[in-house]
């Protein structure tokens, strides 16, 4: 069930420059999956359309076991309703709707030797996948630069290898790099993060013929599947318009990247 | 209280509408919303056949509303008729489809497949997306084109025909004047301004289109006015849209003439707003101890 409700912030805390890493208190977190995402809206009128952030854990207010009341995002401020986000302190309001998207598919990793993939902001989506995933886990993560946010978070669910493109940390390069670097092998791939890795990777697993599981993310305004705005190509015709377009927001964001033209 | 109103006939328990392409065809936003609270589900357009609609990106924000280049995409009639009309049906609320099209026969295609569907209660014929290159607002931006493709739709048509008029036109009143004369049993407008935004640290446009089409609260002064001059024109009933976010909006639009009213870009803002809006307008009555809702229309005084 989606819904639309007023939640509370937590905390929130500037983790590397721009990057900011929320908690918010919301009953939505008993039900929510890796992959999925949240429609953030903002409260400045002027800024109407709900942003689509990924959900990075889930946990409880308290910090212990339990049922998760609580969600955590780690975004980057990419313009002027992130911006607002990010001048949120404890205990204000915060109106989301979720839980949105399909997440990532985890029994298709059971077992198996998998590379769990993020760069940049594609990698916090990956922590909860990594707390989840019943695998042998080679977690990859791509960065700019030595500002390695939720590396540590990462290092309790498996081996991280870092890759940052100015060299200041682990491979010098992308992920694809990483992977080469230190000859790891995989038999399942789950990803997150720009355009061009999400490529490498799709041409990777087609190579290795191995499953990838890529989370995408494309402009978009209803978050819900009506309005079609994030549509993507798709190999196999969609289920809602038969044209070979799937809806990034509903159908994904999670796809199998050989059944995704991008 | 009494909200409700008629439209060429066909009675509906309140003003509120979806506004076309806003709402699909009412699935995804009955999580949200009780389809039963409205007056009525306008689908989103639908063609003869498939339509794939635009590349991406079809989408961006600007200040205070939205631009957008869908293209219309969709996935036919025949679809709709399967899938869609069942499952509005389960509601009670009026069934409103838009039909777009690019040619002539086209739209007649879609109008004659929909005559047999009981459960549709008016067209509603978009001559008006600004997203789309061949047909569409091809006919909607010159007085004599719209004449003709609504004397033909009529002609075809079983169920009362609403004309969606576009606000990129000189004479708004020219082109209500010109679908009244042909035969609209209504008319709906407005449906999106169009407009274009360039991001200036890609230095690339913000839509693969380059242009799109503006809604959201910033363009309701300019639907209230295109609304009103409409009203003045013409006698037909008119459904009234741009930017309507709360039933306040809703009312300005009574006030101006509208007969009703849709909702369009805010369903995105809050996927409550269609049914808020009714409840808006029903505050509104108490407020003002207005009995009947059909007593605000045009009720504007100079």
């Amino acid at each position: 069930m989606k819904q639309k409700h007023t939640a509370t912030v937590l905390s929130q805390r500037e983790i590397a420059p721009d990057i900011f890493d929320m908690w918010i208190g919301t009953p939505l977190a008993a039900e929510a999956k890796p992959g999925q995402f949240l429609g953030i809206y903002p409260g400045d009128r002027s800024t109407l359309l709900p942003r689509p952030i990924s959900i990075c854990e889930t946990g409880t207010k308290a910090g212990g076991s339990g049922q998760a009341d609580a969600l955590r995002i780690v975004y980057r401020i990419a313009g002027a309703g992130t911006r607002e986000f990010s001048g949120y302190r404890e205990g204000d309001a915060i109106s989301i709707l979720g839980n949105l998207g399909n997440g990532f598919p985890l029994e298709q990793g059971t077992g198996k030797r998998a590379f769990l993939m993020g760069g940049g902001i594609g990698v916090p989506p990956i922590l909860e996948l990594a707390k989840r995933l019943d695998a042998e886990k080679r977690i990859i993560v791509g960065y700019r630069d030595a500002g390695l946010f939720l590396k540590e978070d990462l290092e309790k669910y498996g081996t991280v290898y870092v890759a940052t493109e100015d060299g200041s940390a682990g491979t010098k390069g992308n992920v694809m790099d990483a992977i080469r670097e230190n000859g790891l092998e995989a038999d399942v791939i789950f990803a997150c993060g720009p355009m061009p890795m999400l490529r490498a990777i799709r041409a990777y697993a087609a190579e290795h013929h191995i499953p990838a599981y890529i989370s995408l993310e494309e402009h978009m305004a209803c978050g819900v599947g009506a309005c079609l705005g994030c549509v993507v190509k798709t190999a196999k015709e969609d289920r809602h318009s038969h044209v070979h377009n799937a809806r990034i927001c509903t159908d994904g964001p999670v796809f199998e990247a050989q059944d995704v033209d991008i | 209280m009494n909200t409700h109103v008629t439209l060429a006939g066909v009675t509906i328990k309140n003003p509120v509408m979806t506004a076309s392409g806003t709402f699909g065809s009412g699935m995804e936003y009955s999580e949200f919303v009780d389809l039963n609270r409205l007056g009525a589900v306008v689908t989103k357009g639908v063609a003869n056949v498939p339509w794939p609609g635009n590349p991406t990106p079809r989408v961006a924000e600007v200040y205070g509303g939205m631009l957008n280049a869908i293209g219309l995409q969709n996935p036919g009639v025949d679809v709709l008729l399967e899938r869609d009309i069942p499952f509005l049906k389960q509601y009670d609320t009026k069934v409103i489809v838009n039909v777009c099209g690019k040619t002539v026969e086209d739209y007649i295609e879609v109008v004659e497949k929909l005559g047999e569907e009981q459960a549709v209660s008016m067209l509603e014929i978009n001559v008006s997306c600004p997203n789309v290159k061949e047909g569409a607002i091809a006919f909607g931006q010159k007085a004599d084109a719209l004449y003709d493709i609504t004397k033909e739709v009529k002609r075809h048509a079983k169920q009362p025909v609403i004309m969606k008029l576009s606000p990129n036109v000189t004479d708004i009143a020219e082109m209500a004047k010109a679908a009244e004369a042909a035969g609209a049993d209504a008319l709906s407008l407005i449906n999106t301004i169009t407009g274009m935004k360039i991001d200036i640290h890609r230095r690339r446009f913000a839509l693969a289109n380059k242009t799109g089409g503006m809604s959201g609260p910033a363009v309701k002064p300019i639907a209230v006015r295109m609304v009103y001059q409409a009203a003045q024109a013409v006698k037909i009933p008119i459904i009234g849209m741009g930017g309507i976010a709360n039933g306040e909006d809703a009312v300005e639009f009574l006030l101006a003439g509208a007969t009703a009213v849709s909702v369009g870009a805010m369903n995105f803002v809050n996927p409550c707003a269609c049914a808020e809006v009714a409840e808006g307008i029903e505050r509104y009555m108490e407020q003002y101890h207005i009995e009947n809702v059909t007593d605000l229309i045009g009720a504007v005084q100079e």
